[in-house]
Protein backbone atom coordinates (compact mmCIF):
# COMPACT_ATOMS: atom_id res chain seq x y z
CA UNK A 1 0.00 0.00 0.00
CA UNK A 2 2.03 2.86 -1.31
CA UNK A 3 1.59 6.39 -0.93
CA UNK A 4 1.15 8.17 -3.81
CA UNK A 5 1.52 12.15 -3.98
CA UNK A 6 -1.18 12.49 -7.13
CA UNK A 7 -1.33 15.88 -9.00
CA UNK A 8 -2.40 17.45 -12.12
CA UNK A 9 0.20 18.73 -15.11
CA UNK A 10 0.10 21.54 -16.97
CA UNK A 11 -1.78 19.69 -19.73
CA UNK A 12 -4.38 18.69 -16.49
CA UNK A 13 -3.17 14.92 -16.81
CA UNK A 14 -2.66 13.39 -13.71
CA UNK A 15 0.85 12.51 -12.86
CA UNK A 16 1.74 10.13 -10.03
CA UNK A 17 4.66 10.19 -7.55
CA UNK A 18 5.79 6.98 -5.34
CA UNK A 19 8.32 9.05 -3.35
CA UNK A 20 9.91 6.03 -1.78
CA UNK A 21 10.37 4.49 -5.54
CA UNK A 22 11.07 7.42 -7.24
CA UNK A 23 8.07 6.51 -9.14
CA UNK A 24 7.08 9.68 -11.35
CA UNK A 25 4.80 8.76 -14.40
CA UNK A 26 1.61 10.11 -16.51
CA UNK A 27 -1.60 7.95 -15.88
CA UNK A 28 -2.88 6.58 -18.90
CA UNK A 29 -6.54 6.03 -17.76
CA UNK A 30 -8.48 5.94 -14.36
CA UNK A 31 -11.35 3.93 -14.04
CA UNK A 32 -13.32 6.19 -12.52
CA UNK A 33 -12.75 9.73 -13.55
CA UNK A 34 -16.05 12.07 -13.12
CA UNK A 35 -17.51 14.43 -11.10
CA UNK A 36 -19.48 12.15 -9.11
CA UNK A 37 -16.96 8.93 -8.51
CA UNK A 38 -12.91 8.49 -8.70
CA UNK A 39 -10.46 6.25 -8.62
CA UNK A 40 -10.28 2.67 -9.09
CA UNK A 41 -7.58 0.98 -11.17
CA UNK A 42 -5.44 3.65 -12.72
CA UNK A 43 -3.20 2.47 -15.63
CA UNK A 44 0.38 4.34 -16.02
CA UNK A 45 2.47 5.35 -18.69
CA UNK A 46 5.06 2.48 -17.81
CA UNK A 47 2.25 -0.35 -17.77
CA UNK A 48 2.05 -0.73 -14.07
CA UNK A 49 -1.35 -0.64 -12.82
CA UNK A 50 -2.78 0.69 -9.29
CA UNK A 51 -5.98 0.32 -7.70
CA UNK A 52 -7.66 3.26 -5.23
CA UNK A 53 -10.99 3.08 -3.30
CA UNK A 54 -13.33 5.07 -5.31
CA UNK A 55 -14.69 8.11 -3.78
CA UNK A 56 -18.07 9.86 -4.01
CA UNK A 57 -16.01 13.01 -5.36
CA UNK A 58 -12.96 14.45 -7.29
CA UNK A 59 -10.02 14.57 -4.35
CA UNK A 60 -8.87 18.23 -4.25
CA UNK A 61 -5.26 17.78 -6.11
CA UNK A 62 -2.25 17.78 -5.58
CA UNK A 63 -3.21 14.99 -2.60
CA UNK A 64 -1.54 12.39 -0.99
CA UNK A 65 -3.95 9.00 -1.21
CA UNK A 66 -2.81 5.17 -0.62
CA UNK A 67 -3.19 2.79 -3.09
CA UNK A 68 -3.02 -0.70 -3.62
CA UNK A 69 -0.35 -2.22 -6.46
CA UNK A 70 -2.18 -4.47 -8.90
CA UNK A 71 0.24 -6.57 -10.70
CA UNK B 1 39.92 12.31 -29.87
CA UNK B 2 36.96 11.89 -32.15
CA UNK B 3 33.97 10.78 -30.00
CA UNK B 4 33.26 7.24 -28.88
CA UNK B 5 30.63 5.36 -30.97
CA UNK B 6 28.21 3.42 -28.78
CA UNK B 7 29.93 0.12 -29.64
CA UNK B 8 33.27 1.59 -28.14
CA UNK B 9 31.47 2.75 -25.24
CA UNK B 10 29.75 -0.07 -24.45
CA UNK B 11 33.18 -1.88 -24.97
CA UNK B 12 34.67 -0.16 -22.77
CA UNK B 13 32.08 -0.22 -19.76
CA UNK B 14 32.59 -4.07 -20.08
CA UNK B 15 36.33 -3.54 -20.29
CA UNK B 16 36.10 -1.50 -17.12
CA UNK B 17 34.02 -4.33 -15.37
CA UNK B 18 36.25 -6.94 -16.08
CA UNK B 19 38.47 -6.74 -12.87
CA UNK B 20 35.46 -6.45 -10.68
CA UNK B 21 34.55 -10.15 -9.28
CA UNK B 22 31.23 -11.49 -10.48
CA UNK B 23 28.73 -10.59 -7.73
CA UNK B 24 30.09 -7.28 -7.82
CA UNK B 25 30.65 -6.83 -11.61
CA UNK B 26 27.30 -7.89 -11.85
CA UNK B 27 25.99 -4.85 -9.78
CA UNK B 28 28.16 -1.99 -10.64
CA UNK B 29 26.98 -3.29 -14.43
CA UNK B 30 23.17 -1.71 -13.57
CA UNK B 31 25.29 1.39 -12.67
CA UNK B 32 27.17 1.90 -15.61
CA UNK B 33 25.07 3.46 -19.29
CA UNK B 34 25.11 4.43 -22.63
CA UNK B 35 23.32 7.61 -23.23
CA UNK B 36 19.82 6.87 -25.68
CA UNK B 37 17.97 9.97 -25.87
CA UNK B 38 15.32 8.08 -27.52
CA UNK B 39 14.28 6.41 -23.56
CA UNK B 40 11.27 8.20 -21.89
CA UNK B 41 12.24 6.63 -18.45
CA UNK B 42 15.59 5.80 -16.96
CA UNK B 43 15.29 3.24 -14.96
CA UNK B 44 15.49 1.04 -18.52
CA UNK B 45 19.39 1.70 -18.54
CA UNK B 46 20.50 2.48 -15.09
CA UNK B 47 20.14 1.61 -11.57
CA UNK B 48 20.69 4.58 -8.55
CA UNK B 49 20.10 5.51 -4.89
CA UNK B 50 21.68 1.67 -4.12
CA UNK B 51 24.08 0.70 -1.21
CA UNK B 52 27.36 1.27 -2.32
CA UNK B 53 29.57 -2.41 -3.14
CA UNK B 54 32.08 -2.70 0.08
CA UNK B 55 35.69 -2.40 -1.13
CA UNK B 56 34.91 -0.44 -3.80
CA UNK B 57 36.14 4.01 -3.40
CA UNK B 58 32.68 5.45 -3.52
CA UNK B 59 32.65 9.41 -3.50
CA UNK B 60 29.34 9.53 -1.42
CA UNK B 61 28.87 11.32 1.60
CA UNK B 62 26.44 10.45 4.26
CA UNK B 63 23.21 11.26 5.77
CA UNK B 64 24.50 14.08 8.28
CA UNK B 65 26.49 16.04 5.68
CA UNK B 66 23.44 15.80 3.42
CA UNK B 67 21.11 17.42 6.59
CA UNK B 68 24.04 19.80 8.29
CA UNK B 69 26.62 20.06 5.52
CA UNK B 70 23.81 21.05 2.91
CA UNK B 71 20.04 21.76 3.88
CA UNK B 72 20.54 22.94 7.49
CA UNK B 73 23.85 24.39 7.48
CA UNK B 74 22.87 27.49 5.11
CA UNK B 75 20.41 28.85 7.10
CA UNK B 76 22.68 31.97 8.53
CA UNK B 77 20.59 32.95 12.11
CA UNK B 78 20.15 29.59 13.29
CA UNK B 79 22.79 27.78 15.31
CA UNK B 80 23.53 23.90 14.28
CA UNK B 81 24.98 21.44 16.61
CA UNK B 82 26.71 19.01 15.68
CA UNK B 83 25.54 16.36 17.94
CA UNK B 84 28.01 13.69 18.79
CA UNK B 85 31.72 13.37 18.27
CA UNK B 86 33.95 16.36 17.62
CA UNK B 87 34.93 15.49 14.01
CA UNK B 88 32.25 15.16 11.42
CA UNK B 89 31.07 19.06 12.10
CA UNK B 90 34.81 20.25 12.41
CA UNK B 91 36.49 18.04 9.21
CA UNK B 92 33.49 19.50 7.45
CA UNK B 93 33.41 23.06 8.61
CA UNK B 94 33.12 25.72 6.17
CA UNK B 95 33.99 23.73 3.23
CA UNK B 96 31.03 24.32 0.95
CA UNK B 97 31.50 28.27 0.30
CA UNK B 98 28.00 29.38 1.45
CA UNK B 99 27.98 32.80 1.24
CA UNK B 100 26.44 35.22 3.73
CA UNK B 101 25.77 38.70 5.50
CA UNK B 102 26.20 39.03 8.69
CA UNK B 103 28.42 39.09 11.32
CA UNK B 104 29.90 35.91 12.53
CA UNK B 105 29.11 34.96 15.63
CA UNK B 106 27.27 37.96 16.76
CA UNK B 107 24.12 37.56 14.31
CA UNK B 108 25.48 34.33 12.17
CA UNK B 109 27.04 31.75 12.64
CA UNK B 110 27.31 30.27 9.29
CA UNK B 111 31.63 29.11 9.44
CA UNK B 112 31.44 28.16 12.76
CA UNK B 113 31.60 24.59 14.24
CA UNK B 114 29.26 24.27 17.28
CA UNK B 115 29.54 20.88 18.29
CA UNK B 116 28.62 18.20 21.66
CA UNK B 117 32.32 16.75 21.46
CA UNK B 118 30.74 13.53 22.91
CA UNK B 119 33.55 11.58 24.60
CA UNK B 120 33.69 8.10 26.19
CA UNK B 121 31.42 8.68 28.86
CA UNK B 122 28.44 10.34 26.40
CA UNK B 123 27.99 7.18 24.49
CA UNK B 124 27.72 5.44 27.97
CA UNK B 125 25.52 7.12 29.52
CA UNK B 126 24.04 9.27 26.94
CA UNK B 127 24.19 12.92 25.88
CA UNK B 128 20.67 14.26 26.57
CA UNK B 129 21.89 16.12 29.84
CA UNK B 130 25.05 17.73 27.71
CA UNK B 131 22.90 18.72 25.06
CA UNK B 132 20.26 20.04 27.04
CA UNK B 133 23.52 22.49 28.80
CA UNK B 134 25.17 23.52 25.71
CA UNK B 135 22.08 24.69 24.45
CA UNK B 136 21.69 27.17 27.34
CA UNK B 137 25.51 28.08 27.11
CA UNK B 138 24.37 29.04 23.52
CA UNK B 139 21.73 31.02 24.55
CA UNK B 140 23.78 32.85 26.86
CA UNK B 141 27.10 33.51 24.61
CA UNK B 142 25.22 34.21 21.33
CA UNK B 143 21.64 35.45 22.60
CA UNK B 144 20.90 36.54 18.71
CA UNK B 145 20.40 33.52 17.63
CA UNK B 146 17.37 33.05 15.81
CA UNK B 147 17.14 28.83 16.86
CA UNK B 148 18.94 26.19 17.10
CA UNK B 149 18.84 23.09 15.12
CA UNK B 150 20.05 19.75 16.50
CA UNK B 151 21.97 17.32 13.64
CA UNK B 152 22.23 14.23 14.94
CA UNK B 153 25.90 12.10 13.88
CA UNK B 154 26.17 8.66 14.02
CA UNK B 155 26.20 7.49 17.42
CA UNK B 156 23.04 9.59 18.65
CA UNK B 157 20.89 7.07 16.86
CA UNK B 158 23.22 4.18 17.98
CA UNK B 159 23.16 4.91 21.62
CA UNK B 160 19.14 5.82 21.61
CA UNK B 161 19.25 9.18 23.38
CA UNK B 162 15.68 10.90 23.15
CA UNK B 163 16.51 14.42 21.51
CA UNK B 164 13.10 15.25 20.41
CA UNK B 165 12.53 15.70 24.14
CA UNK B 166 15.49 17.67 24.93
CA UNK B 167 14.49 19.55 22.09
CA UNK B 168 10.80 20.22 22.90
CA UNK B 169 11.98 21.35 26.52
CA UNK B 170 14.58 23.84 25.26
CA UNK B 171 12.11 25.41 23.12
CA UNK B 172 9.97 26.32 25.87
CA UNK B 173 13.05 27.66 28.19
CA UNK B 174 14.53 29.63 25.29
CA UNK B 175 11.30 30.25 23.33
CA UNK B 176 12.82 29.98 20.08
CA UNK B 177 12.43 27.20 17.66
CA UNK B 178 14.84 24.14 18.16
CA UNK B 179 14.65 21.54 15.27
CA UNK B 180 15.98 17.48 16.24
CA UNK B 181 17.52 16.43 13.43
CA UNK B 182 17.72 12.47 12.80
CA UNK B 183 20.53 12.34 10.30
CA UNK B 184 22.57 9.79 11.68
CA UNK B 185 25.06 9.32 9.09
CA UNK B 186 24.36 5.38 9.01
CA UNK B 187 20.73 6.19 7.67
CA UNK B 188 20.23 5.20 3.55
CA UNK B 189 22.96 5.10 1.08
CA UNK B 190 24.26 8.50 0.38
CA UNK B 191 24.03 11.79 1.57
CA UNK B 192 20.81 11.77 -0.39
CA UNK B 193 18.22 10.63 2.76
CA UNK B 194 20.08 13.32 4.76
CA UNK B 195 17.98 15.59 2.16
CA UNK B 196 14.81 14.22 2.61
CA UNK B 197 15.00 13.92 6.89
CA UNK B 198 16.11 17.47 6.92
CA UNK B 199 13.37 18.44 4.44
CA UNK B 200 10.68 16.49 6.95
CA UNK B 201 12.24 18.22 9.48
CA UNK B 202 11.70 21.30 8.38
CA UNK B 203 8.10 20.11 7.34
CA UNK B 204 7.42 19.14 11.15
CA UNK B 205 9.06 22.02 12.92
CA UNK B 206 9.84 25.22 10.90
CA UNK B 207 6.92 25.70 8.07
CA UNK B 208 3.60 25.73 10.15
CA UNK B 209 5.30 28.13 12.53
CA UNK B 210 2.74 31.03 10.97
CA UNK B 211 -0.25 29.28 9.80
CA UNK B 212 -2.99 31.32 10.67
CA UNK B 213 -1.18 34.53 11.31
CA UNK B 214 -1.73 36.96 8.06
CA UNK B 215 0.46 39.64 9.12
CA UNK B 216 2.89 39.24 6.34
CA UNK B 217 2.10 41.50 3.60
CA UNK B 218 2.20 39.43 0.48
CA UNK B 219 2.31 40.55 -3.18
CA UNK B 220 0.99 38.17 -6.16
CA UNK B 221 4.41 38.26 -7.23
CA UNK B 222 6.00 36.25 -4.44
CA UNK B 223 8.53 33.45 -5.21
CA UNK B 224 10.86 31.80 -2.59
CA UNK B 225 14.08 30.64 -4.64
CA UNK B 226 14.25 26.56 -3.42
CA UNK B 227 17.50 24.46 -3.55
CA UNK B 228 20.21 27.24 -4.24
CA UNK B 229 22.93 27.29 -1.65
CA UNK B 230 24.57 30.32 -2.61
CA UNK B 231 28.04 28.52 -3.51
CA UNK B 232 30.42 31.30 -4.01
CA UNK B 233 27.31 34.00 -4.24
CA UNK B 234 25.35 31.70 -6.60
CA UNK B 235 21.87 32.87 -5.37
CA UNK B 236 22.62 36.25 -5.14
CA UNK B 237 23.53 36.46 -8.68
CA UNK B 238 20.38 34.39 -9.90
CA UNK B 239 18.02 36.58 -7.54
CA UNK B 240 19.23 39.50 -8.95
CA UNK B 241 17.65 38.51 -12.06
CA UNK B 242 14.40 37.14 -10.53
CA UNK B 243 13.95 40.95 -9.09
CA UNK B 244 15.03 42.61 -11.95
CA UNK B 245 11.99 40.91 -14.13
CA UNK B 246 9.70 42.39 -11.41
CA UNK B 247 9.03 38.92 -8.72
CA UNK B 248 9.99 39.34 -5.65
CA UNK B 249 11.66 36.78 -3.55
CA UNK B 250 10.75 36.24 -0.08
CA UNK B 251 12.97 33.69 0.91
CA UNK B 252 16.40 32.04 -0.01
CA UNK B 253 16.55 28.08 0.55
CA UNK B 254 18.63 28.03 2.12
CA UNK B 255 21.96 29.71 1.00
CA UNK B 256 22.17 33.27 2.75
CA UNK B 257 18.88 32.24 4.34
CA UNK B 258 17.13 32.75 7.51
CA UNK B 259 14.78 31.13 9.46
CA UNK B 260 12.10 34.02 9.19
CA UNK B 261 12.18 33.32 5.55
CA UNK B 262 11.63 29.87 5.98
CA UNK B 263 8.33 30.47 7.93
CA UNK B 264 7.36 33.00 5.37
CA UNK B 265 7.44 30.43 2.61
CA UNK B 266 3.82 29.14 2.73
CA UNK B 267 2.83 32.97 1.69
CA UNK B 268 4.43 32.69 -1.86
CA UNK B 269 2.65 32.47 -4.74
CA UNK B 270 5.23 30.30 -6.62
CA UNK B 271 8.27 27.93 -5.74
CA UNK B 272 11.36 28.07 -7.88
CA UNK B 273 13.50 24.58 -7.83
CA UNK B 274 17.34 25.03 -8.61
CA UNK B 275 18.39 21.98 -6.81
CA UNK B 276 15.76 19.64 -7.19
CA UNK B 277 17.13 16.33 -5.76
CA UNK B 278 18.00 17.45 -2.04
CA UNK B 279 14.49 19.89 -1.78
CA UNK B 280 12.33 18.36 -4.17
CA UNK B 281 10.03 17.04 -0.86
CA UNK B 282 9.68 20.32 0.49
CA UNK B 283 8.17 21.78 -2.59
CA UNK B 284 5.73 18.63 -2.94
CA UNK B 285 4.75 18.93 0.40
CA UNK B 286 4.31 22.97 0.36
CA UNK B 287 2.46 21.89 -3.36
CA UNK B 288 -0.30 19.82 -1.19
CA UNK B 289 -0.66 21.53 1.69
CA UNK B 290 -0.27 24.93 0.79
CA UNK B 291 -1.47 24.59 -2.74
CA UNK B 292 1.92 26.67 -3.94
CA UNK B 293 3.21 25.02 -7.26
CA UNK B 294 6.90 24.52 -8.29
CA UNK B 295 8.95 24.54 -11.27
CA UNK B 296 12.27 23.45 -11.80
CA UNK B 297 14.70 25.93 -13.47
CA UNK B 298 18.09 26.55 -14.52
CA UNK B 299 20.25 29.58 -14.02
CA UNK B 300 23.36 28.00 -15.69
CA UNK B 301 24.70 29.25 -19.12
CA UNK B 302 22.40 32.43 -21.27
CA UNK B 303 20.50 29.69 -22.68
CA UNK B 304 19.13 27.68 -20.47
CA UNK B 305 18.95 30.91 -18.10
CA UNK B 306 16.35 32.77 -21.09
CA UNK B 307 14.83 29.57 -21.09
CA UNK B 308 13.96 29.38 -17.50
CA UNK B 309 13.39 32.97 -17.02
CA UNK B 310 10.84 32.55 -19.77
CA UNK B 311 9.19 29.33 -18.25
CA UNK B 312 8.77 31.48 -14.56
CA UNK B 313 7.46 34.84 -16.29
CA UNK B 314 4.52 31.83 -18.30
CA UNK B 315 3.01 31.46 -14.97
CA UNK B 316 2.67 34.98 -14.32
CA UNK B 317 0.95 38.08 -15.62
CA UNK B 318 2.42 40.06 -18.70
CA UNK B 319 4.38 42.64 -16.64
CA UNK B 320 6.42 40.00 -15.63
CA UNK B 321 6.36 38.71 -18.93
CA UNK B 322 7.87 41.83 -20.51
CA UNK B 323 9.90 41.95 -17.62
CA UNK B 324 11.53 38.60 -18.25
CA UNK B 325 12.28 39.43 -21.94
CA UNK B 326 13.80 42.83 -20.58
CA UNK B 327 16.33 41.26 -18.53
CA UNK B 328 17.25 38.50 -21.44
CA UNK B 329 18.01 42.05 -23.93
CA UNK B 330 19.67 43.78 -21.42
CA UNK B 331 22.24 41.23 -20.22
CA UNK B 332 22.77 39.73 -24.12
CA UNK B 333 25.22 42.15 -24.75
CA UNK B 334 27.11 41.16 -22.21
CA UNK B 335 27.21 37.79 -22.48
CA UNK B 336 27.48 38.00 -26.39
CA UNK B 337 31.12 38.97 -25.32
CA UNK B 338 31.64 36.56 -22.84
CA UNK B 339 30.52 33.99 -25.32
CA UNK B 340 32.52 36.09 -28.29
CA UNK B 341 36.05 36.26 -26.20
CA UNK B 342 35.95 32.47 -25.06
CA UNK B 343 33.83 30.11 -27.28
CA UNK B 344 36.59 30.15 -29.94
CA UNK B 345 39.40 28.90 -27.11
CA UNK B 346 37.16 26.44 -25.90
CA UNK B 347 35.03 25.13 -28.69
CA UNK B 348 35.16 21.34 -29.59
CA UNK B 349 36.63 20.62 -26.05
CA UNK B 350 34.93 17.56 -24.24
CA UNK B 351 34.34 17.24 -20.68
CA UNK B 352 33.17 14.50 -18.01
CA UNK B 353 31.50 15.20 -14.79
CA UNK B 354 30.79 13.50 -12.00
CA UNK B 355 29.19 15.90 -9.49
CA UNK B 356 26.13 15.63 -6.59
CA UNK B 357 22.37 17.27 -7.03
CA UNK B 358 21.53 19.02 -9.69
CA UNK B 359 25.13 19.93 -11.64
CA UNK B 360 25.75 16.39 -13.74
CA UNK B 361 22.43 18.25 -15.77
CA UNK B 362 22.57 21.65 -14.97
CA UNK B 363 25.53 22.87 -16.09
CA UNK B 364 25.51 20.99 -19.39
CA UNK B 365 23.99 23.95 -21.26
CA UNK B 366 26.78 26.45 -20.08
CA UNK B 367 29.11 24.43 -21.67
CA UNK B 368 27.44 24.05 -24.53
CA UNK B 369 27.10 27.61 -24.68
CA UNK B 370 31.19 28.03 -25.13
CA UNK B 371 30.88 25.49 -27.84
CA UNK B 372 32.16 22.44 -25.78
CA UNK B 373 30.38 19.04 -25.03
CA UNK B 374 29.60 17.17 -22.19
CA UNK B 375 30.70 13.47 -23.04
CA UNK B 376 30.15 11.70 -19.69
CA UNK B 377 28.06 12.47 -16.77
CA UNK B 378 26.75 11.04 -13.95
CA UNK B 379 25.49 11.45 -10.10
CA UNK B 380 26.87 10.57 -6.51
CA UNK B 381 23.57 10.02 -4.99
CA UNK B 382 21.16 11.29 -7.84
CA UNK B 383 17.69 8.81 -8.10
CA UNK B 384 15.81 7.81 -11.04
CA UNK B 385 13.88 11.07 -11.56
CA UNK B 386 17.06 12.63 -11.95
CA UNK B 387 18.48 10.26 -14.92
CA UNK B 388 15.15 10.96 -16.18
CA UNK B 389 15.63 14.61 -16.48
CA UNK B 390 19.61 14.03 -17.67
CA UNK B 391 18.92 11.69 -20.56
CA UNK B 392 17.48 14.59 -22.85
CA UNK B 393 20.10 16.45 -21.95
CA UNK B 394 23.01 14.65 -23.05
CA UNK B 395 23.85 13.14 -26.41
CA UNK B 396 23.54 10.18 -27.58
CA UNK B 397 26.39 7.15 -26.55
CA UNK B 398 27.72 9.56 -24.14
CA UNK B 399 28.85 7.40 -21.06
CA UNK B 400 26.69 7.75 -17.84
CA UNK B 401 28.03 6.38 -14.49
CA UNK B 402 26.19 5.98 -11.20
CA UNK B 403 27.69 5.90 -8.18
CA UNK B 404 31.16 5.85 -10.05
CA UNK B 405 34.00 3.96 -7.94
CA UNK B 406 37.21 5.90 -8.11
CA UNK B 407 38.68 3.06 -10.22
CA UNK B 408 35.88 3.16 -13.00
CA UNK B 409 36.07 7.08 -13.28
CA UNK B 410 40.07 7.08 -14.00
CA UNK B 411 39.70 4.01 -15.96
CA UNK B 412 36.73 6.15 -18.23
CA UNK B 413 38.84 9.01 -18.27
CA UNK B 414 42.20 7.29 -19.33
CA UNK B 415 40.32 5.88 -22.85
CA UNK B 416 38.12 8.88 -23.22
CA UNK B 417 40.54 11.19 -22.46
CA UNK B 418 38.36 14.49 -21.78
CA UNK B 419 39.94 18.30 -22.14
CA UNK B 420 38.41 19.06 -18.79
CA UNK B 421 37.38 17.13 -16.03
CA UNK B 422 34.59 19.06 -13.40
CA UNK B 423 34.19 16.75 -9.94
CA UNK B 424 34.99 17.10 -6.39
CA UNK B 425 37.89 17.59 -4.41
CA UNK B 426 38.49 13.94 -3.44
CA UNK B 427 39.18 13.45 -7.59
CA UNK B 428 41.14 16.53 -8.02
CA UNK B 429 44.41 15.97 -7.56
CA UNK B 430 43.94 12.60 -8.97
CA UNK B 431 43.26 14.03 -11.96
CA UNK B 432 45.48 17.03 -12.19
CA UNK B 433 48.13 14.51 -11.73
CA UNK B 434 47.11 12.36 -14.73
CA UNK B 435 47.89 15.92 -16.65
CA UNK B 436 44.18 16.56 -16.90
CA UNK B 437 42.41 20.01 -16.77
CA UNK B 438 39.96 19.96 -13.67
CA UNK B 439 37.70 22.12 -11.87
CA UNK B 440 36.36 21.64 -8.40
CA UNK B 441 32.26 21.56 -9.43
CA UNK B 442 30.84 21.87 -6.09
CA UNK B 443 32.54 24.62 -4.70
CA UNK B 444 33.26 26.31 -7.87
CA UNK B 445 37.08 25.70 -6.88
CA UNK B 446 37.53 28.63 -4.28
CA UNK B 447 35.39 30.76 -7.17
CA UNK B 448 32.11 31.64 -8.38
CA UNK B 449 29.29 32.51 -8.53
CA UNK B 450 28.37 30.16 -11.68
CA UNK B 451 24.51 30.99 -11.96
CA UNK B 452 23.15 33.68 -13.84
CA UNK B 453 24.10 35.96 -16.57
CA UNK B 454 27.00 37.32 -13.48
CA UNK B 455 27.92 34.27 -13.12
CA UNK B 456 28.63 32.89 -16.67
CA UNK B 457 31.03 35.02 -17.02
CA UNK B 458 33.13 33.90 -14.36
CA UNK B 459 32.33 30.03 -15.33
CA UNK B 460 33.50 31.05 -18.75
CA UNK B 461 36.42 32.57 -17.56
CA UNK B 462 37.56 29.46 -15.02
CA UNK B 463 37.11 26.98 -17.33
CA UNK B 464 39.24 28.96 -19.67
CA UNK B 465 42.13 29.73 -17.27
CA UNK B 466 41.92 26.51 -16.10
CA UNK B 467 42.06 24.30 -19.73
CA UNK B 468 44.24 26.47 -21.53
CA UNK B 469 47.00 27.09 -18.68
CA UNK B 470 50.24 26.22 -19.70
CA UNK B 471 51.07 24.09 -16.55
CA UNK B 472 49.37 20.92 -18.21
CA UNK B 473 52.29 20.88 -20.84
CA UNK B 474 54.60 20.87 -17.98
CA UNK B 475 53.43 17.61 -15.56
CA UNK B 476 55.50 15.36 -17.65
CA UNK B 477 59.19 15.07 -15.73
CA UNK B 478 61.32 17.35 -18.47
CA UNK B 479 64.14 14.30 -18.72
CA UNK B 480 60.49 12.34 -20.09
CA UNK B 481 59.63 14.92 -22.62
CA UNK B 482 61.37 14.45 -26.66
CA UNK B 483 62.49 17.27 -26.93
CA UNK B 484 64.24 16.84 -23.64
CA UNK B 485 66.89 15.32 -24.99
CA UNK B 486 67.81 17.77 -27.35
CA UNK B 487 67.91 20.26 -24.90
CA UNK B 488 70.95 18.49 -22.82
CA UNK B 489 72.75 18.03 -25.79
CA UNK B 490 72.34 21.64 -27.24
CA UNK B 491 73.54 22.45 -23.44
CA UNK B 492 76.58 20.29 -23.17
CA UNK B 493 77.84 21.69 -26.51
S1 LIG C 1 28.94 8.68 8.84
FE1 LIG C 1 28.49 9.16 11.00
S2 LIG C 1 30.49 9.39 11.95
FE2 LIG C 1 30.79 9.58 9.73
S3 LIG C 1 30.66 11.80 9.28
FE3 LIG C 1 28.61 10.91 9.01
S4 LIG C 1 27.61 11.22 11.00
FE4 LIG C 1 29.81 11.44 11.34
Amino acid sequence: MPSVMLKKNAEGKLVFYVPKKDLEEVAESIEFDNPEKWGGEVLLSDGSKYYFEPMNEQPDFPVTLRAKRLD
Amino acid sequence: MAALTKEETEALIQEVLEIYPEQARKDRAKHLAINDQSLEKSNKCITSNRKSQPGVMTIRGCAYAGSKGVVWGPIKDMIHISHGPVGCGQYSRAGRRNYYVGTTGVNTFGTMNFTSDFQEKDIVFGGDKKLAKIMNEIEALFPLNKGISIQSECPIGLIGDDIEAVAKKANKEINKPVVPVRCEGFRGVSQSLGHHIANDAIRDWVLENRDGDESFATTPYDVAVIGDYNIGGDAWASRTLLEEMGLRVVAQWSGDGTIAEMEKTPKVKLNLIHCYRSMNYIARHMEEKYKIPWIEYNFFGPTKIAESLRKIAALFDETIQAGAEKVIAKYQAEYDAVIAKYKPRLQGKRVMLYVGGLRPRHVIGAYEDLGMEVVGTGYEFGHNDDYDRTIKEMGNATLIYDDVTGYEFEEFVKRVQPDLIGSGIKEKYIFQKMGIPFRQMHSWDYSGPYHGYDGFAIFARDMDMTLNNPCWKQVKAPWKTAESSDVAVAASV
